[in-house]
């Protein structure tokens, strides 16, 4: 025997045992979460007789299927559940909140004999007395059973319910059995008789059998229908995504080598094979998907459990609980997720008497929202609760001594609200057993970066918190940036990428300065710090090519520079892990095969982040050198655009309102009612000539048109002008010399008197969209 | 009854390495490789094995012998493993060699203290010693540091 073998895994059922009672399990388990959602649900409607039919049938599976497989603790207690919930449907018993949490006990009492069963085969040692005891006093408050007036189980089989219909239900819409026989046959189980409804009308002679058997196999046949699903082991999911993610770099090796190739019936054999490997590997990815419900659906049972504990009223809405991730993403969000709503509910929302106080409803809410957005899934968890008050973490964060006083005060409302996020931070004076010790939301934090997303915090002291989560779709084929440096390739998850900034010839390396040693570049007024990905990775040569790359990345709520040698291309790679051999490199998030065949390597953003600890510490630095800067001048530092337009005009715009620069050959030009237009982006894209529009003389009649795209509200206008000069980023300080409605106004940039142009009113003045009250 | 156990054979530094043959996947010739900054001293980088990514190990570095000579090219033999395969980068393949238990015997008090870490003991062929490599420490990076 081999010895490197593991012991049986704990919660892994050894290979001998019968598939039947793995099945049982999951069913269980599958209809005890069923169990506690709609008892939650429930509680808030309490006459919905849908919900109560489901808890029932949940309940009913695990007696009727425990007593099969001769598991006698769960068939007791089921039991006896069953019985008070036959009670409510027969209207004998109402729902309380008692009822609620003595029937969230027996829940937690059959999971934990399932998880006995899962381990050993046993229903284990566990004393349930308790559970019972609490069940039955709850039975003893039901009224005794009087002849049921209405008896609902025989009022033909509900519309919109997937389970099969009852026995008696069929026969009876059949006509092979009266109605009051089978009423009859109720009752005599309700007192205790332990026959089933078939035997019970067959020995009462009040059907014949040869109808019973037939109503039963209805019965099978309807059970079937519903089961248009199968059961697949994940690791057999895993596997196959596995070998898609194979073939999908045989593919893109195929396509590469397709450029040399002119042979017409193999080039279309591999776009054959290109498109088949896309739409397997959606399809792959999609069976991986589960909706986001799956995890919600526990939280309505945390939120009860916290609330009756703390004494607090809360709803829990959810929206968008249909929104499909990958699994091992649902996976990763769970325990998160828990937390968060943990936090909401411990801390978030006040006890009713606050909440009254304060002109609230007694009852506090809690939203849970997630929609798809640009190939991410957006996660918001928001509460209608006290907020947080900044000043306290503020005064905390200082106590800790994890910023300087000086520094918090220079802090943005944000910065001090994802003070939160910090490890060992937490406003609450009284550390509850729920939340508050200060540990969590950090770990909330790190987790969620860890799969590639985002969390933001966003709160009004008094009117409650929301919490944003940003996190991709999927972790195992995602679209990544592949750049050089030092002569290898690494690719760039492409969620991390904000933008990229390249400077050539004399411009290099202009607008990079240094700061104690540490490099920052200015992008649009703002400082960027910068990493050097040759030095940080000790790749040895920088390029000498002339120009610099930038790559803008942003992790967490940062944002930071890579330089990098090359950039090359965006591509989805299939993300294989490094084995454990490589762990200790934390700037690498795994690897990847490229279309060549070549290994190369995936850039952990955070992780490369951390080790250089250039968000942090340059942060500080960030902010320090702002707070001397805004002393110095009060004016906002602006990039501009400055542009000539006639012989002579110089004028600037700021360069936030440029959407593109772009050039037309005059050729292009259109008309549109006797004015000028052009085709751009499928839509026509009105020009106004600046220098006739504001009366520059000397137009330059060139064949290529240098024109300025200014974007508002999704509309379009080209401004056509005769230079483009330069960027210029700087304070300008505007003052009016003259009025003259189209501008602004003037100041001074690059030493030279610039006039400032007012686009919207220019746009107004020509009557285009995009000014101001303009009409389209 | 003798007791027998094969082995697959390779050089290292013109010393006689053996692994046994049921932990060796295959052994395949020179593959480009990426390396990987900043990672231990002894991995030599990636390679693409068929679509796999395989961690490759350089033995001479793992057993601090002197450094291959700028033109040859290393071999690799990928060891089995149940988290993937991983490969060792040696000189030269040698045979597969059937050896008898009787001939062994542990690691000579002359190996240096380092040598002996990695070998369990040695099989005294007539021809040659054959070292018997320990895989999982051949594999591990503990204890070395970063290049």
């Amino acid at each position: 025997m081999d010895p490197s073998q593991p012991a049986c895994d704990p919660g892994q059922l050894s290979s001998e045992m019968d598939e039947v009672i793995k099945e049982f399990l999951v069913e269980c388990n599958e209809g005890l979460d069923r169990f506690d959602r709609d008892l939650v649900a429930l509680e808030k409607d309490r006459t919905s007789r849908e919900l109560l039919d489901s808890i029932f049938r949940a309940i009913h599976t695990i007696k009727g299927t425990g007593g099969v497989l001769g598991y006698e603790k769960l068939v007791s207690i089921s039991h006896i559940g069953e019985s008070v919930l036959s009670r409510m449907r027969d209207g004998l018993l109402l729902l309380s909140p008692a009822i609620t949490t003595a029937l969230l006990t027996m829940a937690d009492a059959l999971r934990s004999i399932l998880q006995d069963i899962a381990a050993g085969g046993t229903e284990g040692t566990g004393d349930f007395s308790a559970v019972l005891r609490q069940l039955s006093t709850v039975l003893e408050q039901a009224q005794p059973p009087v002849a049921a007036k209405t008896p609902l189980s025989i009022a033909g089989p509900q519309p919109d319910s997937a389970a099969p219909p009852l026995l008696g239900e069929i026969l009876v819409s059949s006509e092979t059995c009266k109605p009051e026989d089978v009423v009859a046959a109720v009752e005599l189980q309700q007192e205790g008789d332990p026959r089933r409804m078939g035997q019970i009308l067959v020995d009462s002679r009040a059907a014949d059998p040869s109808a019973v058997v037939e109503g039963l196999k209805m019965q099978s046949d309807y059970r079937e229908i519903g089961s248009n699903t199968i059961r697949v082991d994940v690791a057999l999911l895993d596997k196959v995504m596995n070998l898609v993610g194979e073939l999908v770099l045989a593919r893109n090796q195929v396509l590469q080598f397709t450029g040399t190739q002119k042979d017409s019936s193999f080039l279309s054999t591999a776009q054959r094979l290109n498109l088949i490997t896309t739409e397997l590997q959606e399809g792959v990815m999609k069976t991986r998907m589960q909706p986001i419900g799956n995890v919600w659906n526990k939280l309505p049972r945390v939120v009860r459990d916290l609330s009756v504990g703390c004494g607090k009223q809360i709803e829990i809405r959810m929206e968008g609980a249909e929104t499909e991730l990958d699994k091992t993403i649902i996976e990763a969000i769970k325990d998160p997720l828990t937390h968060i709503i943990r936090n909401a509910v411990d801390h978030g929302i006040e006890v009713p008497e606050v909440r009254a106080a304060s002109g609230k409803s007694r009852e506090g809410h809690l939203v849970l929202r997630a929609f798809h957005e640009g190939g991410q899934v957006n996660i918001e968890i928001s509460d209608d609760g006290a907020g947080i008050a900044t000043e306290k973490l503020k005064a905390k964060a200082i106590a800790n001594g994890m910023v300087t006083a000086d520094h918090a005060a220079r802090m943005s409302e944000r910065e001090l609200l994802n003070l939160a996020f910090a490890p060992g931070l937490s406003t609450v004076e009284q550390v509850s057993n729920i939340s508050g010790r200060g540990v969590g939301m950090d770990v909330v934090k790190t987790n969620i970066e860890k799969i590639g997303g985002m969390v933001d915090l966003q709160s009004a002291v008094g009117k409650g918190t929301l919490l944003k989560i940003k996190i991709p779709l999927t972790l195992a084929i995602i679209p990544a940036l592949i750049v050089t440096s030092g002569g290898e390739r690494f690719a760039i998850p492409q969620v991390s990428l904000i933008e990229l900034v390249r400077s050539e010839g004399q411009e290099a390396g202009h607008g990079i300065e240094n700061i104690h040693g540490a490099s920052v570049y200015r992008l649009r007024g703002n400082l960027l710090p910068l990493i050097y990905l040759n030095r940080e990775l000790r790749l040895g040569s920088e390029s000498a090519s002339g120009s610099i790359n930038i790559v803008v990345l942003q992790s967490g709520d940062r944002q930071f520079g890579l330089v990098v040698d090359e950039i090359n291309d965006t591509e989805e790679i299939v993300v294989k892990p490094l084995s454990k051999q490589l762990k200790s490199v934390s700037c690498f998030a795994g690897a990847t095969i490229m279309g060549d065949g070549h290994v190369a390597l995936i850039l952990d953003v955070l992780g490369l982040a951390q080790m250089t600890r250039v968000v942090s510490e340059l942060h500080e630095q960030n902010v320090a050198k702002q707070g001397l800067k805004s002393a110095e001048s009060a004016a906002q530092r602006e990039a501009w655009l400055l542009f000539r337009i006639g012989k002579d005009g110089r004028m600037a715009i700021p360069l936030s309102l440029v959407s593109r620069l772009e050039e037309f050959p005059a050729t292009q030009v259109e008309r549109f009612a006797g004015h000028e237009v052009i085709q751009y982006r499928e839509q026509i894209m009105p020009l106004v000539r600046l220098a006739e529009a504001l009366g520059y003389a000397g137009a330059s009649d060139s064949e290529l048109l240098q024109v300025i795209v200014y974007s508002s509200n999704g509309r379009s206008v080209g401004l056509v002008v005769d230079e483009i000069l330069d960027i210029a980023d700087q304070s300008a300080a505007v003052q009016q010399i003259r009025h003259v409605e189209t501008l602004k106004g003037a100041a001074v940039i690059q030493q030279r008197v610039t006039d400032l142009l007012d686009v919207p009113a220019l746009l107004a003045a020509q009557q285009l969209a995009g000014g101001e009250g303009a009409q389209a | 009854m003798k007791q027998r156990r094969q082995l697959c054979t390779f050089y290292l530094q013109k010393l006689l390495f053996g692994v046994e043959v049921e932990k060796v996947q295959e052994v395949i010739r020179y593959q480009e490789m990426t390396r990987i900054p900043l990672s231990p001293e002894v991995i030599a980088g990636l390679i693409n094995l068929r679509g796999q990514i395989v961690t490759a190990v350089d033995l001479r570095r793992q057993l601090e012998l002197p450094a291959r000579s700028g033109g040859e090219l290393p071999m690799n033999v990928v060891i089995r493993r149940d988290d993937g395969p991983i490969s060792l980068l040696v000189d030269e393949i040698g045979d597969v060699v059937e050896v008898d238990e009787q001939l062994f015997e542990p690691a000579p008090d002359t190996l240096d203290a380092h040598g002996r870490e990695f070998i369990r003991g040695v099989y005294k062929l007539k021809q040659q010693l054959l070292l018997l490599l320990d895989t999982e420490k051949a594999m591990s990076v503990v204890g070395t540091h970063p290049a």
